[in-house]
């Protein structure tokens, strides 16, 4: 497997851009629930806070603070396009899916369907090393979005 | 620099590509190809390859001396205990201790532990008075520096956790040298422990030791010495450094995982409480109680690590036929390479000595707008094996300004093509994740 099919250019673009990037910046909107989840990878040191705000049975919000490798920012940003506008299940389900995908060693393909951008990442599942990078935002995000519905 | 100990001195050339050439084919590991290019194993810092002659005689051992050591009148058990016990001699001699002060261990890490858990014995109610030199109280201090691996940090935290002590480091300057002013102001009457590393396995900084040595004797303190990334590299005379006690991982140094060793001055091991207990290190036994054997079995309850302290000796037997003298000289002018052909690229921040200054060979580096997971992702593709993270120093990392690296770590296998597949890789790495 080559290293371009590791970093798509979907995931450098978004390693730079970092959509919902900047937590630390502003509050939770007002009227939501929030909740907040800080995740580190101890052998890297790579590390991720996340905030789901949720309203009206709805993502109002993802925002993130982060430092780390492209796979693990890329992977973040991705997710905060996603998630902002679903409901709590349709988030609850891609966040399963894309598990799913990232633990195969590569033996589950990526649905587009479900994952749209987050597919992607589908090659990173064959490198053992990087799987968690690209899970830390998401294992963030399923922690704060349970928070956000217990508060 | 002190001076080298007899059985390393040697008088041959200097190390160069060409020897290094037909040194790599006693390295089978070395042969194969990574991603379609030849493997270029720049990851020593972390864990080294083994020599045949290493691996022939940890397997020599199973086929011809297995046997428990120590015990049993067989010839089997003869066999092993004089191969155990030979291997202990050849390592002392190699780190130019007493055979008698070199105590088997898993590695440094357990070493270290093992420091700390008997000082921690030293310290509790009823240990008695020829353990009170190790004794820790509330107030009492020990000294680190800024630039220790996690596995001589974390030991002392949870020993001076423990007892009431106090951990203060002494600070690095931004070229991680080792503030010797500071230095000198921190050792004092309250400091009973001066531990250290005697090259930074991030930094590449060769410590100055009889600076060290120097303050912690004025203070009475006792001196450990980290020789993780020494003893692998660069002569290494424990007595003439006059260190108290010393560790060092085998597997850094050619031999296979699970050997390592703690060297300790015989009249302090043979005053220590011990920290494992058990089988084969005691005199009498009791219901009640027993009395322990004087080093080094005193530290060595329970089987030992037979075969691999055996492979250890062979590694060390291999170190020296080829001469750590020309080995440190060799490594350092790799180390030199590695850090000039970085400085070279444009956005890569070396840590450490700048060029031309002492350091070891290797070289920790921050790629501007990269991620050293993705350096060393990168480096992979084209079969280059480097080492990325904080490299078990994170607080060395942060005072830094930084939270991951990427480390390249020569040997006495790798040739400057090595260090120049490595360097024309690295110059690429910016531009494929436009940073």
């Amino acid at each position: 497997m080559s290293l371009d099919q590791l970093y798509q250019q979907i995931i450098l673009e978004h390693a730079k851009a970092r959509h919902g990037s900047g937590l630390a910046a502003a509050d939770a909107p007002n009227g939501a629930s929030s909740g907040q989840s800080h995740q580190l990878n101890p052998t890297c040191g790579d590390e991720i806070t996340v905030r789901v705000s949720v309203a009206g049975g709805k993502v109002s919000e993802l925002r993130w603070d982060g430092d780390g490798c492209s796979i693990s920012m890329a992977s973040a940003s991705v997710l905060t396009d996603l998630a902002e506008g679903m409901t709590v299940g349709e988030l609850r389900t891609v966040i399963d899916s894309f598990r799913e995908v990232l633990r195969s060693r590569g033996k589950v393909p990526a649905d587009p369907e479900v994952l749209g951008d987050a597919a992607a990442f589908e090659g990173v599942s064959r490198y053992a090393a990087r799987v968690k990078c690209a899970m830390l935002s998401w294992v963030a995000a399923e922690d704060a979005l349970g928070q956000a519905l217990a508060a | 620099m002190v001076a080298t100990p007899a059985h390393l001195r040697r008088s041959a050339a200097v190390l160069g590509n060409e020897e290094v050439l037909r040194i790599r084919n006693d390295f089978p590991i070395l042969q194969q190809h990574v991603n379609g290019r030849p493997l270029v194993y720049l990851d020593s810092g972390a864990t080294s390859q083994n020599p045949l002659s290493v691996l022939e005689a940890e397997q020599e051992f199973y086929e011809q001396r297995n046997s428990a050591v120590h015990r049993g009148a067989h010839h089997l058990a003869v066999e092993a205990t004089e191969a155990f016990e030979n291997a202990r001699e050849t390592v002392a001699d190699f780190v130019g201790a007493e055979w008698d002060e070199l105590i088997w261990t898993s590695n440094a890490t357990e070493g270290l532990n093992l420091l700390t858990y008997s000082f921690l014995n030293a310290s509790l109610p009823g240990a008695g008075p020829e353990a009170a030199r190790f004794a820790l109280a509330p107030g009492d201090e020990i000294v680190v520096t800024e630039m220790e691996h996690h596995a001589n940090l974390i030991p002392w935290q949870e020993l001076a956790a423990r007892t009431g002590a106090v951990v203060k480091f002494i600070p690095i300057d931004d070229a991680g040298a080792l503030d010797l002013a500071a230095a000198a102001g921190l050792v004092g009457p309250r400091t009973r422990v001066l531990a250290f590393t005697h090259a930074s396995n991030v930094l590449g900084t060769i410590n100055p030791v009889a600076a060290l040595v120097a303050l912690a004797r004025s203070a009475g303190a006792l001196v450990v010495l980290d020789a993780c990334q020494s003893a692998p590299h660069l002569p290494l005379d424990v007595k003439a450094l006059d260190v108290d006690f010393a560790v060092f991982s085998g597997h850094k140094m050619l031999a296979p995982t699970g050997i390592g060793a703690l060297y300790g001055r015989s009249e302090l091991l043979n005053a220590m409480p011990p920290f494992l207990t058990g089988g084969s290190m005691i005199t009498t036994v009791t219901m009640e109680r027993a009395g322990f054997l004087p080093s080094p079995q005193r530290f060595e309850a329970g089987t030992q690590r037979i075969s691999q302290a055996v492979a250890l000796a062979a590694a060390v037997n291999y170190l020296s036929e080829i001469g750590m003298d020309r080995i440190h000289a060799w490594e350092a002018e790799l180390g030199q390479r590695l850090v000039q052909g970085l400085g070279s690229i444009p956005g890569i921040r070396v840590l450490g000595p700048a060029a031309g200054q002492e350091r070891i060979g290797l070289a920790a580096f921050d790629v501007a707008g990269v991620h050293a997971h993705d350096v060393g992702q990168f480096l992979d593709s084209r079969g280059i094996a480097v080492r990325v993270g904080h490299h078990c120093a994170q607080p060395l990392h942060r005072r830094l300004g930084l939270t991951a690296t990427t480390r390249a770590s020569t040997y006495l296998y790798n040739t400057t093509d090595d260090v120049d597949a490595f360097l024309n890789a690295v110059a690429d790495v910016r531009a494929y994740f436009q940073a």
